[in-house]
C-alpha cells in the first residue's frame, strides 16, 4: 500500500502526540483492567471475577506473547535461527527474581508483598525486571556478537548450546537464604579458600535455588503489569518493522549478501536484533518468575521450552507480529484444549482427552505446515495487511491491461 | 596412574560412540546441507530397540541362557529396524523440501526429533486381534539385558579393563573401517561424495541422486543405531525415549562433527575421540558437574577460531 | 590530469587451487564509462566481487579515490560510495518495491535504534525524506506506480530497473553494472544506452559495465577491458579493442566488427 507523505504530519505538536498516544491507549485500557480488578487472582471483590484457571491462561498468553514476539525479532526479521531463547529469559527471571527476592529481604526484612499497585514493593518489581532485561541483553551482545558471523546452521547449535549451559550453570547455585541474617552475613558475592584445598563461592547474588528452583520469590507479577508490558514490546518490535531499520533488518534475511552490497551493517544489525530480542525475551522471563503459582526453575528452563517459542514464531509467519500473537495465543490454549475436547460433536470418548499426544500433536501439526504452508499463518505479513495486498494486485492486472 | 588409565578408556569409549553419530551427522549435511535435528532420536531408538529385540527374542530374563551371538544379532536387527525408519524419514520428511530454505528443513527435523521421541514414550497398548502390542516404551527407565560376560578382561595398572569396553571400541573401529572402505573403495561411495559436492553436477553425470542420498541417510542412520546399541551394552540403565539426555549425547556429537570438520568423514572420527577424551577427563579432573559445560566451550571455542573445524572440507561459497 | 575515482592494481584471488584472477590492473577516470568484457567464466563478476568488498585480494591493492577499500567489508565500500548490481538480479523479494529502495537509502541515516522508536521529529523527518527520495529515483525508472508491489511479483525487466534504482539509493560516485543488458531486447537496449547516460549525467557518476552484448559494449563505452581466463589481455578505447587479434581469438567465433 503506498504511503502518501503528508506534510502536516511533521508539524511538531502532531509528532509527539502520535508517538504518545498509543501509550496513552494502552495505558488507560490497562488501568481499567486494574480498576475493574482483573489485575490479580486474589482480589476478590472484583466486578469481573473470574476463575482462577482462566487468570493462569491469560497471564500464560501474554507472557508466551512477549517471548514469540520478542523471538520474532531475531528469527523473523533478520531470518538468523535462534534456538536458545529459553537462555534469555532464565537469564532475566532469575536476576529479577534474585533482586526482588533479596531486594526485599535488605529493605523491609521479609518477602511478603510490599505496598499495593504502583507502591514501593512494585517499584522494585519494575527495576527488577528492567535490570533483568539488561543482564539478558548483556549475554544476548556477548553470545551474539562471535556466532552472527557464521553460517545460519551452526548459529542454531550455538544458541542452543547457549541455552543449556545457562540451565546448567543454574543447576550449580547454591540454596535460598531464607532470613534476613544469612542475607546480611553472605554479602553480594564471596569466594572462599576453604582448608582442604577447594574453593567456595557464597552470596546471595549466585543463592538461587540450584536444581530445585528459585522458591519464594515474591509474586508481583499480575495482568496489569504483564499486558502492559505485552503491549509494549509489540509497540516497540512494530514500530522497529515499519521503520527503515526494520527493513534493513528483513532485508538481511531476504538476501543477506545484496544487503550488504547496499550498505547494510550485516552482522551489526544482527547482533543489534539478537541483544533487543534478549532484553524482552529477559523481561519475559522476569515476568514469569514473578507469576503466581510458577516455581522458576532449571529443568523447565530447557531446550524445549525455546522450541516452543520457535513453533510459535515459525507457524505464526516468520517476520509477522500479529502472527506471534495469533499462534502464542493457540500455542498456550491448546494444551488444555486437548485435555477436554467433549464439546467436538460426534467424537468418541476415546479421544476426549488427548493431552498425552500434545507433543505428538505438535510435531505433526509444525512438520505439516513445514511442507504445506512453509510460510506460517501469515507469512511476513500483518494480519491488517493482507487484504489490502490482494485489492492492490487486482488494480495493478487491470492497469496492465489498459494500454 | 590408574585414574588417567580408567578416564583414556572412557574416554575412548565414549568417544567411539560420538564417533559413530558424529559421522551420521556428518553425512547428511555434506549431501544435504542441513544439520539433522533427527539424528539423536534414532541413535536413541537404537538403545531402546536393541533393549525390545533382546526381550523378544527372550533374552531378557535374569541368568536366561544368552547365546554368544546374541550381541550380534540384537546388533543387526537394530540397524535394520533402525535403517528403514531412516529411509522413511527421509522419503516423506526431507524430499519434499529439498528446494526449501533451509530454516524449514530445520525445524522440520526438531519436528520429527519430536514425533520420535515422543511416541517411543507413549505408554499406550493397542489391542488388536487379542495381542497387546506395545505402542511406545513407557516414560520409566528401564534395564538393557547384559548380552555380553559382566567380567574383566584384562588389567592394567590398577584398572579392569571391562569386555563390554573393548566390544564398544572394536565394533566402532570396524563399523567406521566399513565406512571408509564404502564411501572410499566404492562405485557407490564415489557417487555418494559426487553428490556431496555437486548435487546438480552429479545429477548431469548420470548419478541417481535420490537413491544416494536416501543410502546416505540410511547409512548414517544405521550408524547411530550401533552407537545406541554399544551405548546400551555400556550404560545399561536406559532413561525413557523423551528424556533430555538421549538429546544432550546427540549434541554433543554434532559438536564433535563440527569440531572435525562438517562434511569430513574422518573429522567426524577424530572430532568424536577428542570431544570423548575431553568430556571425561574435564570430569575426572576439573569440575565433575560441568561436565556437559566442556562439550559447549570447546564448541564455541572452535567456531570463534576455526569454525570449519579440524580437517575443513575446502568448499568455496561462489557468490 | 582527471581524477582517479577507482583504481586495481595488481589485484589476485585464487579459489583452491584455481587462480580466478591474476595481475588485474584498472584505473577509472572521474566521470567516465568504460566496460569490462570477456568471454564467460573469464572472472567478471569474480572482480566485481573483489572490488566490492564480497572477496579479500590475495594479492594487489584497490583504491577508491585516494582511499584503499581492498580488505573492507561491503557495506563500508557501499557507505564510501560504490554500489553495484547484480548479473541475477537479487532482490528483496518479501519487501515491497519502495522498501528495496528505502533500505540501499538508509546506508547514509543519521538516526539509530532509539529515535526510530521514539518516532522522534528528527527521525520522522529523516524517514520521510528517504522516501521522497526513493519515488524520484523510482519515477526516474519509471516504477513509481509499483511502489507498494512485493518485489517478487514485478516482471523481469521492471525487476532489473528495480536493481539499478536501488543501487543509485546509496548515492554512489562510482557505479559497478554486472551485465545490465541480459535478457533484453534490441529496443530495450537501446532504451538501456541512453538511460545510462543520462544517469551518468545527472548523478555525475563514474561507470563500470561488464557486458556480454559487444553491440552496446562498442556503442557506449569510452574505454574497453578484456579479461581472459582472470588475466587482463587488452585494454584500450573500442576501436583498439575490435582489431585486437588476441581479443578475437579469446572470442573465438563471436564476430567483433560491427556489420551493416
Amino acid at each position: 500500500m503506498s504511503e502518501q507523505p503528508r506534510d502536516a504530519w511533521t508539524s511538531t505538536p502532531v509528532i509527539w502526540l502520535r508517538s504518545i498516544l498509543p501509550w496513552l491507549v494502552g495505558g488507560v485500557l490497562a488501568f481499567a483492567l486494574y480498576r475493574y480488578g482483573m489485575w490479580s487472582e486474589s482480589n476478590q471483590g472484583s466486578r469481573l471475577a473470574m476463575p482462577i484457571f482462566h487468570f493462569k491462561i491469560l497471564s500464560l498468553i501474554g507472557i508466551n506473547a512477549i517471548m514469540a514476539v520478542s523471538l520474532n525479532v531475531v528469527n523473523g526479521y533478520t531470518g538468523q535461527f535462534s534456538l536458545g531463547h529459553v537462555g534469555f529469559m532464565a537469564i532475566g527471571g532469575y536476576v529479577s527474581g534474585a533482586m526482588t527476592y533479596y531486594g526485599s529481604m535488605i529493605l523491609w526484612q521479609s518477602t511478603a508483598i510490599h505496598g499495593e499497585l504502583f507502591g514501593g514493593g512494585d517499584f522494585l518489581f519494575l527495576g527488577a525486571l528492567l535490570c533483568g532485561g539488561l543482564v539478558a541483553a548483556l549475554a544476548g551482545y556477548v553470545v551474539g556478537l562471535p556466532s552472527l558471523r557464521l553460517r545460519g546452521d551452526y548459529l542454531a547449535i550455538v544458541t542452543l548450546g547457549f541455552g543449556e549451559i545457562v540451565r546448567l550453570i543454574l543447576t550449580l547455585t547454591r540454596p535460598i537464604k531464607k532470613t534476613a541474617e544469612e542475607v546480611s552475613q553472605a554479602g553480594l558475592l564471596s569466594i572462599t579458600h576453604n582448608a582442604n584445598g577447594s574453593w567456595a563461592l557464597d552470596g546471595w547474588m549466585i543463592s538461587v535455588g540450584g536444581a530445585l528452583g528459585f522458591d519464594g520469590i515474591p509474586k508481583y507479577t499480575n495482568l496489569f503489569w504483564i499486558y502492559l508490558l505485552c503491549f509494549a514490546t509489540i509497540i516497540f518490535c512494530y514500530r522497529l518493522k515499519q521503520s527503515v531499520l526494520g527493513k534493513a533488518f528483513v532485508s538481511i534475511r531476504e538476501d543477506e549478501v545484496a544487503a550488504e552490497a547496499m550498505g547494510v551493517p550485516t552482522t551489526r544489525y544482527k547482533v543489534l536484533a539478537f541483544v533487543i530480542a534478549a532484553f524482552f525475551g529477559g523481561v519475559g522471563g522476569g515476568l514469569f518468575a514473578h507469576e503466581v503459582g510458577i516455581l522458576i526453575s532449571p529443568p523447565e528452563m530447557n531446550f524445549l521450552k525455546s522450541v516452543d517459542y520457535v513453533i510459535m514464531v515459525v507457524l505464526g509467519g516468520m517476520g509477522s507480529i500479529s502472527g506471534a500473537v495469533l499462534a502464542a495465543i493457540a500455542l498456550t490454549i491448546l494444551p488444555e484444549l486437548l485435555r477436554d475436547l467433549s464439546w467436538i460433536p460426534f467424537l468418541p470418548k476415546a479421544l476426549h482427552d488427548v493431552s498425552d499426544y500434545r507433543l505428538i500433536i505438535y510435531a505433526l501439526i509444525l512438520i505439516c505446515v513445514m511442507i504445506m504452508r512453509p510460510q506460517g499463518l501469515m507469512g511476513i505479513k500483518e494480519i491488517w495487511e493482507v487484504r489490502p495486498a490482494l485489492w492492490l494486485r487486482a488494480k495493478l492486472a487491470r492497469k496492465e491491461k489498459s494500454p | 596412574m590408574t585414574k588417567f588409565l580408567q578416564t583414556s578408556i572412557d574416554g575412548l569409549a565414549v568417544g567411539s560412540l560420538y564417533a559413530l553419530i558424529a559421522l551420521g551427522y556428518t553425512m547428511v549435511y555434506g549431501t544435504l546441507k542441513f544439520i539433522n535435528f533427527s539424528h539423536a532420536s534414532v541413535f536413541m531408538l537404537g538403545a531402546w530397540f536393541s533393549l525390545g529385540v533382546a526381550r523378544l527374542l527372550g533374552w531378557g530374563q535374569a541368568g536366561a541362557e544368552v547365546p554368544i551371538y546374541a550381541a550380534l544379532v540384537v546388533l543387526l536387527a537394530t540397524m535394520t529396524i533402525c535403517g528403514a525408519l531412516g529411509f522413511a524419514i527421509e522419503r516423506l520428511a526431507y524430499k519434499p523440501l529439498r528446494s526449501a530454505p533451509r530454516l524449514n528443513v530445520l525445524i522440520t527435523a526438531i519436528g520429527i526429533a519430536m514425533l520420535i521421541d515422543n511416541t517411543a514414550a507413549l505408554e499406550k497398548k493397542a489391542e488388536i486381534a487379542g495381542y497387546t502390542i506395545p505402542i511406545g516404551f513407557g516414560t520409566r527407565p528401564q534395564r538393557m539385558p547384559s548380552l555380553f560376560q559382566d567380567k574383566a578382561v584384562a588389567e592394567i595398572a590398577g584398572v579392569n579393563i571391562q569386555f563390554v569396553d573393548i566390544v564398544v571400541v572394536i565394533s566402532a573401529v570396524v563399523l567406521m573401517a566399513g565406512l571408509q572402505l564404502l564411501v572410499f573403495g566404492t562405485k557407490l561411495g564415489a557417487a555418494m561424495r559426487a553428490v556431496s559436492e555437486d548435487t546438480r553436477a552429479a545429477a548431469l553425470m548420470g548419478i541417481p541422486v535420490d537413491r544416494v542420498i536416501s543410502i546416505t541417510f540410511v547409512v548414517g542412520t544405521m550408524l547411530a543405531a550401533a552407537a545406541g546399541f554399544l551405548f546400551a551394552a555400556k550404560y545399561p540403565g536406559l532413561n525413557q525415549p523423551a528424556a533430555a539426555n538421549w538429546a544432550l549425547l546427540g549434541l554433543k556429537a554434532f559438536v564433535a562433527a563440527v569440531v572435525g570438520g562438517i562434511g569430513n568423514i574422518r573429522g567426524a572420527v577424530v572430532g568424536g575421540i577428542l570431544i570423548g577424551m575431553i568430556e571425561l577427563f574435564g570430569a575426572a579432573y576439573l569440575f565433575t558437574q560441568l561436565r556437559d559445560v566442556y562439550v559447549f566451550v570447546i564448541l564455541i571455542a572452535v567456531l570463534l577460531v576455526r569454525p570449519t573445524g579440524l580437517f575443513p572440507s575446502g568448499a568455496v561459497n561462489k557468490v | 590530469m582527471s581524477e582517479v575515482a577507482l583504481q586495481a592494481r595488481g589485484v589476485s584471488i585464487s579459489f583452491g587451487g584455481l587462480k580466478a584472477v591474476s595481475g588485474f590492473d584498472l584505473t577509472l577516470e572521474k566521470g567516465s564509462l568504460q566496460g569490462l568484457i570477456g568471454p564467460n567464466g573469464a572472472g567478471k563478476t569474480t572482480l566485481f566481487n573483489l572490488v566490492t568488498g564480497v572477496y579479500t585480494p590475495s594479492e594487489g591493492t584497490i583504491h577508491l579515490g585516494s582511499q584503499r577499500i581492498d580488505g573492507m567489508r561491503p557495506h563500508q565500500i557501499t557507505r564510501r560510495g560504490l554500489a553495484r548490481t547484480f548479473q541475477n538480479i537479487r532482490l528483496f523479494p518479501d519487501l515491497r518495491v519502495i522498501d528495496n529502495v528505502m533500505v540501499a537509502a538508509q546506508t547514509h541515516m543519521k538516526h539509530g535504534l532509539v529515535p526510530t522508536i521514539l518516532r522522534t521529529g528528527g527521525y520522522r523527518r529523516e524517514q520521510l525524506a528517504i522516501e521522497r527520495r526513493a519515488r524520484e529515483l523510482l519515477s526516474i525508472f519509471n516504477l513509481q506506480g509499483l511502489a507498494g508491489e512485493q518485489a517478487k511479483n514485478l516482471p523481469y525487466g521492471h525487476q532489473r530497473r528495480l536493481e539499478m534504482a536501488r543501487a543509485l539509493a546509496t548515492d554512489p560516485k562510482v557505479l559497478l553494472l554486472d551485465e545490465p543488458a541480459a535478457g533484453m531486447n534490441p529496443q530495450e537496449k537501446l532504451g538501456l544506452a541512453s538511460l545510462i547516460a543520462k544517469l551518468r549525467k545527472e548523478f555525475d557518476l563514474t561507470i563500470l559495465l561488464i557486458e556480454h552484448d559487444m553491440g552496446l559494449v562498442m556503442d557506449i563505452c569510452e574505454q574497453i577491458t578484456v579479461l581472459d581466463y582472470g588475466v587482463v589481455i587488452a585494454s584500450g578505447p573500442p576501436k583498439k579493442i575490435q582489431n585486437d587479434p588476441r581479443v578475437i581469438e579469446a572470442y573465438l567465433g563471436t564476430p567483433m566488427t560491427n556489420e551493416e
